[in-house]
């Protein structure tokens, strides 16, 4: 894609980490050795993009690079070659829903339409109300559980037309679903009981660790 | 089927707690400062004595490797650096090592880094596994207060600091110099090789890079023994695995198995069979997207071994099985994954670079039948021309697939072609 179009054309004015996040980027550099600061440009640009509405100001990129000493191309070099670098705004929910085979097989096209059906919106696109993002993703790594749409930080898996679209609904109502499996499934067994560990299996519903 | 009592990964499903208490009921971190009592090179031998091979696709035996790390420290630290960017199309299993199991991974960087003489570990989880990176920071955190990482770790007299470093959404990133380069904060781009990274890895220095899965059974392997380890699997193929079962089958799941397990047993015991039952099986692809398919008639009789599956001309890989039935598209399933490899090329070598785009083109026109039947020969030539000419192995992962479509579905390519050119026919006609 043209560099052009990954880059919003409103910028602020400035941008600077909160003291909170001032905090953290200490604390992230010194996870690397002196003199390797260059390491901390994900994490900083991560950072960066979790304070400002979920995208990365050109302001942030320039203060990332002074603050790494780095020069500014080498950061937005990095932050245009990794895709979960958002460059221009989004909409509050970030709905990326992994269209891959195995999703594919498991019927992420129904996904893909009731999103459209409902705002409109192919990947790329936000919705008129500018509250929900769409966009194609490649594999996100959970097969077992497909197909999946990731909500910023979340994966909701096992989904169909009628499940995505209750999904929806939760976003709309800013009460979202629990995080996981629509299907009840705790994690990776599968449905309906596993064949294996069963006898580890704790007699109380519900896991542990949700 | 293999017994509960021989799997590792006792709490894969998260049914239990996930943190230090729940991990030192299942027997993690019990004797660390025994095994490493060991000393170095003893446990090199023993987890060469255990025939693991390396379970992030490449099934390179995991003790040879760690013995390539220099015998010496001289000037430049040794590193150890985890793979957790589980990004291959059809697989899932790090993923619940890390949510479900983080201290066995944790124990296992613990005696790896010691092992190869590492005072650091660096794991890299991609970026989108956000849960299971705050997941495993809480691990980390929970082993530093505990003592059993940091100075001293678990006591043994060797100091050893884990650090989680986060991807952001590169593919290329599983491979293991384009990883490095990234955690050393540029674009993903893999380097040519020699230098390997034993000798010239992460800042220059030493650094071996292993799998999630490689890394989190190294701890049960020394404990229960190598000869235990052995005795599982078939030879030169030892031990379990986990594996990951996904399209169509009834019950998608992740399960640890035995090496050599039969395919059909496999898929109908763990995951309530091939919709619609065995007949109505496809194809299957058996070792993560950049594995050959391999048609029905294979899949009747097929271990899942690295061994068996090479000689059936595809791979075990990760082990991400990807099942298809006969309602499946197979040309778009192929042409899906020709558009994944296209998406996540670097483009640093211009045969993958160019060449992945022009194989997903081609593919697109596959499936609409709109070509020549002399076409599929063409692809298949230009799958030859990129295999095995570029610096890493995406090249060859977005080439095996079209090369295992156009061996064993070529009628049903050409089958597409005939009808779309009697289409073409009757139009021009009217």
């Amino acid at each position: 894609m043209n560099i052009d179009a990954r880059i919003a054309k409103d910028q602020p004015d400035n941008f600077i980490f909160s003291a909170e996040n001032e905090k953290e980027v200490n604390r992230i550099v010194a996870k690397y050795p002196k003199g390797r600061q260059a390491s901390a440009v994900m994490p900083l640009l991560d950072l960066a993009q979790r304070q400002h509405h979920n995208w990365i100001p050109m302001k942030a990129i320039e203060l990332i690079a002074k603050t790494l000493d780095m020069a500014e191309i080498r950061v937005l070099e990095v932050a245009t070659f990794y895709t979960m670098f958002n460059l221009k705004p989004v909409g509050t929910y970030f709905l990326q829903a992994c269209t891959t085979t195995p999703c594919w097989l498991r019927g992420s096209d129904e996904i893909m339409r009731c999103v459209k059906d409902r705002y409109g919106i192919v990947s790329g696109e936000t919705s008129n109300c500018g509250r929900f993002s769409l966009l194609e993703v490649e594999c996100l790594g959970a097969c077992v559980n497909a197909p999946i749409i990731q909500v910023n930080d979340d994966f909701y898996e096992d989904l169909d037309y009628a499940t995505t679209a209750v999904l929806l609904d939760s976003l709309e109502s800013d009460e979202p679903l629990p995080v996981g499996s629509v299907s009840g499934r705790s994690g990776s067994e599968a449905t309906g009981g596993a064949t294996s560990l069963a006898k580890l299996k704790p007699k109380q519903s519900g896991a542990p660790n949700a | 089927m293999l017994k509960d009592s021989d799997r590792i990964f006792t709490n894969i499903y998260g049914w239990a707690d996930a943190g230090l208490k729940g991990a030192k009921k299942r027997g993690d971190w019990s004797d660390t400062e025994k095994l490493l009592k060991l000393g170095h090179d003893e446990i090199v031998e023993r987890m060469k004595a255990s025939g693991l091979r390396g379970r992030g696709g490449a099934g390179f035996p995991t003790g040879l490797k760690w013995s390539f790390m220099p015998k010496e420290v001289r000037g430049r630290p040794h590193y150890l650096v985890v793979n957790a960017d589980e990004s291959e199309p059809g697989t899932c299993k790090d993923r619940d090592i890390i949510r479900n199991e983080p201290h066995k991974l944790l124990e296992g960087c613990v005696v790896a880094g010691f092992a190869m003489r590492a005072h650091v570990a660096y794991i890299y989880i991609r970026g989108e596994f956000v849960n299971e990176a705050r997941r495993l920071q809480a691990a980390i955190d929970e082993a530093y207060d505990a003592g059993l990482l940091g100075k001293d770790a678990s006591k043994s007299g060797w100091d050893f600091d884990i650090y989680l470093h986060r991807g952001a959404g590169a593919y290329i990133c599983g491979e293991e110099t384009a990883l490095l380069e990234s955690l050393e904060g540029k674009k993903g781009q893999p380097r040519l090789k020699p230098p390997f990274p034993a000798g010239v890895g992460l800042y220059g220095c030493p650094t071996t890079v292993n799998n999630v899965e490689s890394i989190a059974v190294a701890p049960t392997i020394l404990r229960r023994g190598a000869d235990w380890f052995a005795s599982l699997g078939k030879e030169n193929n030892s031990g379990t695995k986990l594996f990951c079962i996904s399209g169509h089958v009834n019950k998608p799941c992740n399960v640890e198995e035995e090496m050599g397990v039969p395919l059909r047993d496999l898929l109908e015991k763990h995951a309530g069979g091939v919709r619609g039952g065995w007949d109505n099986l496809l194809a299957v692809i058996p070792g993560g997207s950049s594995t050959p398919l391999m048609p029905r008639a294979v899949c009747d009789d097929i271990t899942m071994d690295f061994d068996a599956l090479r000689e059936a001309g595809t791979g075990l890989g990760t082990a991400g099985i990807i099942v298809m039935d006969r309602s499946t598209d197979i040309v778009k399933a192929i042409a899906r994954l020709s558009y994944f490899y296209k998406h996540e090329s670097c483009g640093q070598c211009t045969p993958c670079r160019e060449g992945t785009g022009w194989m997903w083109r081609m593919m697109e026109r596959l499936v609409r039948g709109e070509a020549e039947p002399y076409e599929i020969d063409t692809l298949e030539q230009l799958t030859r021309q990129i295999e095995g000419h570029t610096i890493c192995a995406l090249g060859d992962a977005a080439a095996w697939p079209i090369q295992g479509l156009i061996k064993h579905f070529r009628p049903e390519i050409e089958r597409r072609i005939a009808a779309r050119h009697s289409v073409d026919a009757v139009n021009a006609a009217e």
